[in-house]
């Protein structure tokens, strides 16, 4: 279980969360909604682990563990993952071999090379991504949609215990989201990941059928329900409850 | 202090900003030295130099002229750091076996062992067309495969190309880099022992490397060594250098020239791994001179020395002529590398492209010079220079002095300057995967470095990427 318990974070010495609790099961999906600069963002980095976000009270426990001591990169070999709002772009680094070398860094050494560009050349297909965008430098000159679909093929690839997507879906068309939320639900059915989803937009909801749903206003969850919830907002919005 | 070690848990701070990866730092002992001169320069001590190598009257008379330039000639104003130098604490000729070895078996077993502790001999056997040895001011070993041997293809030390082939030696000697370049190249001619000599006779494509490796041993040496190349019509060869030194503290000095003539035709490709220890002053010059369609390649790496300065240049003489330089420097602590490059053209249609990285780190600095000079005659041609330079710290610094003198019109010109803090957007991004601080940095580095090192024959891109990684351990931060 990813617990995350009463979590208040300052950034430059600004209070932006103010106490947060979520508890996500393996396998389930939440989806945490709420209007631009509410700290969503802010949760998804926290809980990474960024140096930026300072964590002033409370516990985010993953699997019975404190994470907070955690470096970020001993969270992300623990079993977290996040997908970027702005993934990065890094000049001469391949998608593949930087995947590989985060897949050793998580499971230790590969006995096959070969078979791991194999099997990525098969989530990228499963998530429509180029298959030349593999072999190409990390994000570099990406459209905004195939950076975001390779987010989600790192996740695949990773097989992360919990993942936080932050705002996948923002600025892809309706087939690329259905993709997208196809994929997410593969890799959760696959490998029981507990996922959050960070969203703007209540279409997204139709497709990953979110076990909760969680409304999110200025620093503090507001609102929380289950799936008549998620069909409540997937017709008509967070609006009326901020 | 790592900037993403957790917050709760601050660790203690790590100062160290060299890092103890030089693995080559080890030496010999001098005491079996056929001649390690006295420390200081002077006459005697040139004439000494000549005699030892039985050179012909010019020579000499070349080298007592070039020495009263070097007395002669000021330090640059601009280059910071020369002029620190104590050349009376140089020991300007060391020679370390008296005759010179005829076979790897007949070199004595102290210099045989520290050659194989580098890897020099396995190289040969498995990927280069010829090699040779240098160990403080003299060729140890050297030898070229048959078939290019038989084709006419000449790869000699300078002093034995001098011997051999006086009249091709004293028809281009100091004919691109003349005695009073700089003062360096002036005290290069006045006390130069070794190098390599290569004629590649018209028409031969030389498929694999021939290479050179320097060791410096000594503490306070100086290694002069003086290098021709002439690429007959039509030929193509690649030239690599490599290089390593004990560390010590006190400072060692490396005055090379580097003479390349690239005819009708002709490709050259000279390659350089600089790894001196970071106490060596490495101050070189080196320039080709291309005629038409011929097509001139530095690809230089420069990770040691204390100050490096080096500004590969090309002459592109013929119609049609290429020059392309493509560098990449990483300072540390307190290293500066000086690097860059110079394009001149001064025949129509002539194209040159400077791609120049640099990487600073722990208050090391680099700095680019470049100087892009197109000539009256030269219309039609195009240059491009592109400078990337990478700064991990706040410390550290690097600057970008680019020149251009223009003196016809249509001509394409394009300069491109990026200068970027590393992403700590991007260190976080890699290391959110899983990746340690330092290994996200040398995933960085090694990127950022990958357009240069795809380029090189694959054992020196290996070599390369490992010099880079050793360079990232354990700096990061
Ligand atoms: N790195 C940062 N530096 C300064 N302020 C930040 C930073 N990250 C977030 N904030 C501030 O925190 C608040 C919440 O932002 P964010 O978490 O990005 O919201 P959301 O993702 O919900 O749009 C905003 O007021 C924003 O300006
Ligand atoms: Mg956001």
């Amino acid at each position: 279980m990813l617990k995350i318990h009463n979590v208040q974070v300052s950034v430059e010495g600004k209070h932006i969360l103010n106490g947060v609790d979520i508890e996500i099961k393996p396998g389930e999906i939440h989806a945490i909604m709420g209007p631009n600069g509410s700290g969503k963002s802010t949760l998804a980095y926290t809980l990474a682990g960024h140096p930026k976000y300072h964590v002033d009270g409370g516990e985010i426990g993953l699997d019975g563990i404190n994470i907070l001591d955690q470096s970020p990169d001993l969270r992300a070999r623990s079993g977290l993952f996040l997908a970027f709002q702005y993934p990065v772009e890094i000049a001469g680094v391949s998608v593949q071999n930087f995947l590989r070398v985060a897949y050793e860094a998580k499971f230790g050494k590969l006995k096959s090379i070969i078979e791991f560009r194999k099997h990525l050349q098969e989530l990228a297909e499963e998530l429509h991504v180029k298959k030349e965008l593999v072999e190409r430098s990390l994000n570099d000159g990406f459209s905004g949609g195939e950076k975001k679909r390779v987010e989600i093929l790192q996740m695949a690839a990773l097989q992360p215990k919990y993942a936080v997507l932050d705002e996948t879906d923002s600025g892809l068309d309706v087939d690329a989201i259905k993709t997208i939320a196809e994929g997410v639900r593969a890799i959760v059915k696959k490998h029981k990941t507990g996922v959050i989803v960070i969203t703007h937009y209540q279409r997204i909801l139709k497709y990953l059928k979110p076990d909760k749903v969680h409304v999110m206003v200025k620093g503090k969850i507001i609102k929380s329900g289950g799936k008549s919830f998620a069909q409540e907002l997937e017709k008509s919005g967070y609006a009326a409850y901020v | 202090m790592s900037r993403f070690a957790p917050i709760q848990h601050p660790q203690p701070q790590n100062n160290a900003v060299i890092s103890d990866t030089y693995s080559l730092g080890f030496s010999d002992p001098t005491d079996s030295y056929a001649l390690h001169s006295k420390k200081g320069l002077d006459v005697a001590m040139i004439e000494r130099i000549s005699a030892e190598k039985d050179e012909p009257a010019w020579m000499l008379a070349t080298r007592l002229e070039a020495y009263k330039t070097f007395l002669a000639k000021p330090h640059h104003v601009w280059l910071p750091g020369t002029h620190v130098l104590n050349f009376e604490d140089i020991s300007y000729y060391l020679k370390p076996v008296n005759t010179r070895p005829q076979s790897w078996d007949d070199v004595p077993a102290y210099i045989k062992n520290t050659f194989d502790r580098i890897g020099v001999p396995q190289a040969e056997r498995d990927h280069l067309a010829g090699l040779t040895a240098q160990y403080e001011s003299e060729k140890i070993y050297g030898s070229i495969k048959k078939i290019w041997a038989d084709k006419g293809v000449i790869f000699l030390s300078m002093d034995e190309g001098l011997k051999q082939y006086p009249d091709l030696v004293q028809e281009y000697f100091g004919k691109v880099i003349p005695t009073g370049d700089n003062k360096f190249s002036a005290l290069n001619t006045a006390c130069w022992s070794g190098g390599s000599f290569v004629y590649v006779p018209k028409g031969v494509h030389i498929d694999l490397p021939l290479q050179t490796y320097f060791r410096i041993n000594a503490q306070n040496a100086g290694q002069f060594e003086r290098t021709l190349i002439i690429a007959d019509e039509g030929s193509q060869v690649t030239y690599a250098e490599g290089c390593s030194s004990p560390s010590y503290s006190t400072a060692s000095l490396h005055a090379a020239v580097v003479e390349i003539f690239v005819k009708k035709g002709a490709r050259v490709q000279y390659i350089t791994v600089q790894n001196w220890y970071k106490d060596v002053y490495n101050l070189v010059t080196k320039r080709a001179w291309v005629e038409e369609e011929g097509h001139m390649e530095w690809l230089d790496c420069n990770l040691g020395s204390k100050l490096t300065v080096k500004y590969p240049s090309f002459i592109l003489a013929g119609k049609g002529a290429r020059g392309e330089t493509m560098s990449i420097a990483v300072a540390s602590g307190d290293q500066h590398q000086d690097t860059g490059s110079k394009a001149i053209h001064l025949a129509p249609y002539t194209s040159s492209t400077i791609i120049s990285k640099s990487i600073c780190k722990g208050g090391g600095r680099t700095t680019y010079r470049g100087m892009v000079n197109i000539g009256p005659n030269a219309h039609g041609s195009k240059n491009k220079v592109v400078c990337d330079a990478l700064i991990f710290d706040p410390e550290s610094r690097s600057d970008t002095y680019p020149t251009e003198r223009v003196f016809t019109n249509d001509v394409s010109l394009e300069h491109e300057a990026t200068v970027s803090r590393i992403g700590e957007d991007q260190l976080f991004y890699l290391i959110s995967r899983g990746l340690t601080e330092e290994e996200a940095g040398k995933m960085i580095v090694r990127g950022f470095a990958e357009p240069l090192v795809k380029k090189l024959p694959m054992e020196f891109a290996v070599e390369m990427n490992r010099l880079i990684d050793l360079e990232m351990e354990g700096s990061v931060g």
